[in-house]
């Protein structure tokens, strides 16, 4: 189909990167602020005098900073750093409105990130989980998020390319999925136009249900579809390799939104939610293991022929453990939403350690490659600076998810059986403060791993500062733009 | 190339927008909907009411200190769920909830029907340093909210705003908003209207310091009235029915 993409006869037009750029620091700065927040509260948990007796440096107020840092500051400055490199890339053409609505996404996109952290520090909250912002900062984001779907949306519009790749249609789906969830989870009334508190529209049972249709889909397409389209430029550009199956990514991506957007109710099975709910939660949770395994599938089997690369390209070597990360998370998850399973796991460290797997292993294993791949290419660099870095920072990392997610499934299975142990007279084995009091070891171990994993990305945080800023060889002062072609 | 093609939506951004947002729009709508419209969703049983303006501020300060991050209101119906906490929670019980709590993590026991089960003493002297109390307890300590004063809080806005989502608090209630707020943690008033208005309240001081209405005494009015609204001697399966 080549030959209907026109010719360009003008001066040679660039890529608007600059924004990117700037996402891409943004996200390694974020990704650093959130493991040094989860840090601090895995140690609260062991140690509760890190508290301080401190209203803003309490659990309850930090761990929503955690959150709110990994998944919209790290993860959210990652999608929109690659979205706006991918996007321009196979539609070989310049972002749509240029460097200037790109450069109002970001500025906006980080003043939502400020807004929403210092107020949970001021006890600034709605006490939705993932969506504590207040009004005010909803509505920014509103705006910055319209802005968003507009450049990327308009730079699709302007193509020259007949085809949407593939990336591109989980970008688009991420978009506008989360436009819905997030202006109707957050539908709420101010107590004033001048004040900062509001009350939810919605109250108790449907109140809990769409939250948690959000709050699913917060993972199913800010953490999973979104980087699923990481994973669908990435892999194949590091790998060398073209991606696996065509016909497999048209049936997955389908799927796999119309499955994920039925399965929120497994948060809330056992709860007040009438039954039909819950089991239509549970049957649709257990449905997606299939299109998961169907974007597991592609992403690996991508690397047919390219597996020696492995070896020697620890850049690869994340991007790949990333996607079997994914593969396992998604497997854990729909047997976890198995209603007598969850009998077990619910409101233990089991969901904790599930989160982790996904959010470390997957959304930030994938974009660590995603922007080891990225910074030589944006700085126009030959290549990273230490390739040994990178595999010191994939090994350490590794141990700390390891020690992590074992850790969590061995106090969440330890706490839900010691809840449900009865004497030989029939009444409760344990009081709650002694199964409390059980899990000190596995906190300190969760810790540790949490600390591993820090410390593998501030290997990263050199290495890139480093490969922008050569030690040894003169520095190049200006970028050279990358022409479309 | 057939009208099946995939090709056809992967050239048009329009059409692959459109489809995207109906496939995701189903399985929400489904699942949301009905919540709304069924009749059945609540269970038919008496004595929940909107929370006292002393009780719903303790609610915004459960909110605010996020205590939803490590305690559930939400008693799952298993046998040892219901003889650690109690009867196993309804949807009626939260349906004045703006938001719900009813939280997803239990690094702390359950709290949906902590109300009456410890003394107010006991609160202040938990709230001031958990591991005086419970040795063994990681939570944090919440001694900063014994000092504050509730005096300056807009009340009867909070009271309007939740009126305009849905609680049913009436004018008298609304314009009464202010004296409740500083008559319940009196342990020296008058509170028959007030329990009037709000059946079942606990009301006196709650955090030893009687001269002063703090988000403590706040704190722990909204403990106390935690799953004490229905009175469960008097309930019958048939009200349980959703």
């Amino acid at each position: 189909m080549s030959h209907a993409i026109p010719t360009d006869q003008a001066a040679p037009q660039t890529y608007a990167d600059n924004a990117v750029r700037l996402f891409t620091i943004a996200t390694v700065f974020w990704g650093i602020a959130a493991f040094l927040v989860g840090l601090l509260i895995a140690c609260q948990l062991a140690w509760p005098a890190l508290n301080f007796d401190t209203a803003w440096l309490s659990f309850g107020r930090m761990r929503p900073v955690h959150t709110s840092a990994a998944i919209f500051a790290f993860g959210g400055n990652a999608l929109m750093a690659t979205s706006f490199y991918v996007v321009q890339r196979t539609c070989r053409a310049r972002l749509f409105g240029g460097e200037s609505l790109a450069m109002f996404v970001f500025w906006g996109y980080q003043i939502f990130i400020v807004m929403a952290a210092t107020g949970y520090l001021m006890g600034i909250t709605q006490g939705r989980e993932y969506a504590e912002p207040e009004w005010y900062a909803d509505l920014w984001l509103t705006i910055v998020w319209v802005v968003y779907l507009v450049t990327f949306a308009g730079t699709l519009v302007k193509r020259r390319e007949p085809h949407i790749y593939v990336a591109n249609w989980f970008y688009l789906a991420f978009i506008l999925t989360i436009a819905v969830l997030h202006i109707v989870n957050n539908l709420a009334v101010p107590v004033s136009i001048n004040g900062i508190k509001s009350y939810s529209a919605f109250s108790g049972v449907q109140d809990a249900l769409i939250q948690w249709w959000y709050g699913h889909n917060a993972v199913g397409f800010f953490l999973t579809a979104g980087f699923l389209a990481i994973m669908y430029y990435f892999v194949p550009k590091q790998a060398e390799r073209p991606v696996y199956s065509y016909r497999l990514s048209i049936v997955h991506f389908w799927a796999l939104i119309f499955l994920y957007i039925w399965a929120g109710p497994h948060h809330l099975h056992y709860t007040s939610l009438p039954d039909w709910a819950q089991t239509l939660g549970m049957v649709f949770s257990v449905m997606l293991w299939m299109p998961s395994w169907g974007g597991m599938i592609n992403g690996l089997m991508t690397l047919s022929g390219a597996w020696h690369k492995l070896r020697t390209d620890p850049v690869l070597r994340f991007l790949v453990t990333s996607v079997g990360f994914y593969g396992m998370s998604t497997f854990e998850g729909p047997v976890m939403s198995i209603k007598p399973v969850n009998a077990l796991s619910h409101y233990t460290d089991w969901t904790i350690g599930h989160v982790h797997s996904g959010a470390l292993g997957w959304v930030a294993f994938v974009s660590f490659g995603a922007l080891y791949h990225l910074v030589p290419k944006l700085w126009n660099r030959a290549g990273l600076y230490s390739l040994r870095m990178v595999s010191w920072h994939f090994w350490i990392a590794t141990v700390g998810i390891v020690l992590y997610i074992t850790a969590m499934w061995v106090s969440g299975i330890m706490q839900g059986l010691m809840w449900r142990t009865y004497d030989a007279l029939g009444f409760l084995e344990y009081s709650f403060i002694e199964t409390v009091e059980a899990m000190f070891p596995f906190y300190v171990i969760r810790a540790a791993g949490g600390a591993c994993f820090l410390i593998g990305a501030l290997f990263m945080v050199v290495n890139l500062y480093l490969t922008i800023n050569p030690p040894h060889e003169e520095k190049v002062r200006n970028i050279k733009p990358v022409e479309i072609g | 190339m057939s009208i099946l093609s995939h090709s056809k939506i992967e050239r048009s951004i329009g059409l692959l927008a459109i489809l995207t947002v109906l496939t995701i729009s189903i399985g929400g709508l489904v699942e949301i909907v009905p919540l709304f419209t069924i009749e059945k969703t609540l269970e038919r049983v008496e004595g929940v009411r909107p929370y006292s303006p002393l009780e719903l501020t303790g609610r915004n300060i459960y909110i605010r200190e996020g205590c939803y991050t490590c305690h559930s209101q939400q008693i799952r119906p298993f046998r040892d769920e219901v003889e650690r906490y109690g009867h196993y929670s309804l949807a009626a019980e939260s349906r004045y909830d703006h938001p719900f709590q009813w939280g997803s993590k239990r690094t702390g026991p359950d709290l949906a029907r902590v109300g009456g089960k410890y003394s107010n003493q006991w609160h202040a002297a938990h709230f001031l340093n958990p591991r005086e109390v419970v040795p063994e307890s990681i939570m944090p300590s919440y001694s900063f909210l014994a000092g504050k004063s509730l005096r300056d809080w807009e009340i009867a806005d909070h009271l309007k705003a939740n009126r305009t989502v849905g609680v049913p608090y009436t004018d008298e209630q609304i314009a009464q908003a202010r004296n409740d707020l500083l008559m319940q943690a009196n342990p020296d008033a008058d509170t028959d209207d007030l329990l009037a208005r709000y059946p079942n309240a606990a009301t006196g001081d709650f955090d030893g310091n009687p001269d002063q209405v703090t988000e403590m005494d706040a704190l722990i009015a909204y403990m106390q009235i935690l799953g004490r609204m229905v009175d469960f001697s008097t309930v019958t399966p048939e009200q349980l029915r959703q």
